[in-house]
């Protein structure tokens, strides 16, 4: 399968360039980018980890790439990355976009868990087939 | 003696003093103050007068603001024990509208004690309680209010938030994609619940209940939200990815309203939906267990073209939408501009700007007549619903912009392919035209060529583009704002 969060999941994987060009955007908006990566890709896993603080001084899209290439090194196999453009003005101060610029090799996606409950009720987990081996080890 | 034909002479050619019996003209009884400079703390409202023929639009107008506060019929002398001067009503200006002789721009300041804290009812009640079938009147429209920071803050305001929603479903940098099931009625719960699993599999982000599904002999209310709640998982776990489809919680009486919104949420549903038609208060309520369940509120604005259509008589979409945003909904239909549904491009920029911002600058050709601040209400989600598809995916983001829901009803189930191969073209045209607008391309010049080369990789997208390419819906508007280059008169 195909994990689909994100703006750009149902696009072909993103080039270098393609990720550039959406990175100078978010600066250009005054944006902060920042890099996150996991290897647990629950829909409802909020916090992933962080690749150093959100870039907020960074001007050019070349010094972000960096951070990416960087952040690949470490983990690229074995993760997935997203990138984030976050707005701290006020009224919004969250994120305003998010992409998905790595995934792991195979994606084997998630089991759904259906428990009996009263009456047709079901009570229904997702958990990500991979969480099953301990973190680190997972992809 | 006509109601609006009264003398201010007594019977022996005396001027009569303010409060001798009898009947006396709205505009001498203070109704009418051109003079008067409204407060910041004022609620005004203009409306859209046309008098009878022959009635002065003055005293039409100062006797819309006697009826819509303190005044009745005749003078009354129970108006001194009270502060009268401070509660009535005051029309400070009468203006003709371009282009259309016979109706006039009427603004009328209401002092903020008329009104009860955080009520949309008694708003409404005040505002359109009883002067709209006033016989002096041939038509009369409430056009726009502006509500003081004091009176926006004594409301809950949306119940989640655009910024909220968005962190809670994980979805930024885009619209949200939506599909109404179709067909809206006669489907059993087995079967509706397929329609949503295959669109939100495919790619969307919401399913619908339409504005009239709510438990019909052929799908009772319980079995829709179960296999609803079974597609929504099966197609969360599919694709890694929060779903949600809008349970509509409508029902005969706010105690089944109640159960329908604690089931939903007992099974885990992201949103509940209600319809216009079940009235202010019950909307106000829901929004209220709404905040208090962690639960989004869809809004369907299901009967308001009765009065908001018209030019001539009613009350304005854009009163409706403000309304809205301080009663608490958080998401609004608010119009496509290009689908099958009334949408002056002009006037629709007015009501997104209404649900998406905290300050709404006078802007006459958006038909908004007032400043508006909105302290900090939660902003409002806008949909666009009726008759769109994506290869109109330029237009509408560039039209719409980003914080909206679109939703492909026919535009996804009506797919060739399927319901699943529908969604995926409309998801596919949807991060294509994002992608393009952010690398900097000129999307509405180049949407077409843009869709084209999306389609390329991905033939859902192409079945789409090919089989509804021509269809569009271009019919004149019937409500326009006024203030253009070319005006469009009332029918």
């Amino acid at each position: 399968m195909r994990i689909t969060q994100g703006c750009f999941s149902f696009l072909p994987d993103l080039t270098d360039d393609q990720i550039r060009a959406q990175v100078q955007y978010c600066i250009d908006k005054g944006w902060a980018v920042n890099i996150e990566y996991t290897d647990d890709p629950h829909p409802r896993n909020t916090f992933w980890e962080m690749w150093d603080l959100p870039m907020f001084d960074v001007k050019d899209a070349a010094g972000v790439m960096l951070e990416l290439n960087a952040c690949r090194k470490a983990h690229a196999d074995r993760t997935y990355i997203r990138l984030s453009g976050f707005d701290s003005s006020h009224g919004w101060e969250s994120v305003r976009i998010s992409f998905i610029v790595n995934r792991p090799k195979e994606e084997p996606g998630f089991r759904l868990v259906r428990q009996e409950g009263p009456g047709r009720q079901q009570i229904y987990t997702t958990q990500a087939y991979a969480v099953d081996r301990p973190e680190g080890q997972r992809y | 003696m006509s109601i609006v034909d009264k003398s201010v002479k007594a019977a022996d050619g005396q001027a009569r003093s303010r409060y001798s019996a009898g009947v006396m003209e709205y505009r001498n009884m203070g109704y009418w103050q051109p003079d008067y400079e409204p407060k910041d703390t004022d609620i005004i409202a203009c409306f859209r007068v046309t008098p009878q023929d022959g009635v002065d639009p003055i005293e039409a107008s100062a006797a819309i603001a006697g009826e819509s506060s303190t005044a009745t019929w005749t003078v009354v002398w129970t108006d001194r024990l009270t502060a009268c001067e401070k509660y009535r009503a005051k029309c400070y200006r009468v203006d003709p509208v371009p282009n259309a002789p016979g109706s006039y721009f009427a603004f009328i300041a209401y002092e903020l004690d008329l009104f009860e804290p955080g009520s949309i009812a008694n708003l409404s009640a005040s505002i359109i309680g009883n002067v709209f079938g006033f016989k002096p009147l041939k038509a009369l429209r409430l056009e726009d209010m502006r509500f003081p920071v004091a009176y926006v803050k004594t409301f809950q305001g949306p119940a989640t938030g655009i910024v909220v929603e968005r962190e809670r479903l994980d979805k930024f940098g885009r619209p949200l994609l939506g599909a109404t099931v179709k067909p809206k009625l006669g489907l059993s719960g087995r079967n509706y619940g397929r329609v949503v699993y295959e669109a939100l599999k495919g790619g969307l982000d919401f399913t619908k209940d339409d504005e009239n599904i709510n438990s019909q002999p052929f799908m009772h209310w319980r079995e829709r939200f179960l296999y609803c709640m079974e597609a929504v998982n099966k197609a969360q776990a599919a694709t890694g990815e929060v779903k949600g489809t809008y349970l509509n919680i409508t029902a005969a009486t706010m105690e089944d309203m109640y159960e329908r919104a604690e089931f939903a949420a007992e099974l885990g549903s992201v949103i509940v939906m209600i319809d216009l038609v079940i009235g202010y208060t019950a909307i106000q309520s829901m929004a209220k267990w709404c905040r208090k369940h962690d639960m989004i509120l869809h809004l369907h604005r299901a009967g308001h073209s009765t009065y908001t259509r018209q030019k001539s008589h009613g009350v304005s979409f854009r009163v409706i939408a403000k309304w809205m945003r301080l009663a608490g909904v958080d998401h609004i239909h608010a119009g496509t501009v290009v689908g099958k549904l009334e949408g002056d491009p002009n006037a629709t920029k007015g009501y997104y700007d209404i649900c998406r911002e905290d300050y709404n600058p006078q802007n006459l050709e958006h038909g908004l007549f007032f400043d508006q601040h909105w302290a900090s209400l939660n902003k409002l989600m806008p949909v666009a619903s009726g008759g769109i598809h994506a290869g109109q995916m330029h237009q509408l983001l560039d039209l719409l912009g980003e914080d909206v829901v679109f939703q492909f009803g026919g535009g996804t189930i009506g797919h060739p392919m399927g319901i699943a191969a529908g969604a995926t073209a409309n998801r596919v045209a949807l991060e294509a035209m994002i992608f393009a607008r952010n690398s900097g391309r000129d999307i509405l010049a180049e949407g077409p060529e843009i869709l084209e080369d999306a389609a390329k990789t991905c033939t859902p997208l192409k079945q789409a583009l090919d089989t509804w390419k021509d269809v569009s819906f271009n019919y004149a508007s019937t409500d326009t704002p006024d203030f253009v280059a070319s005006v469009t008169p009332a029918e």
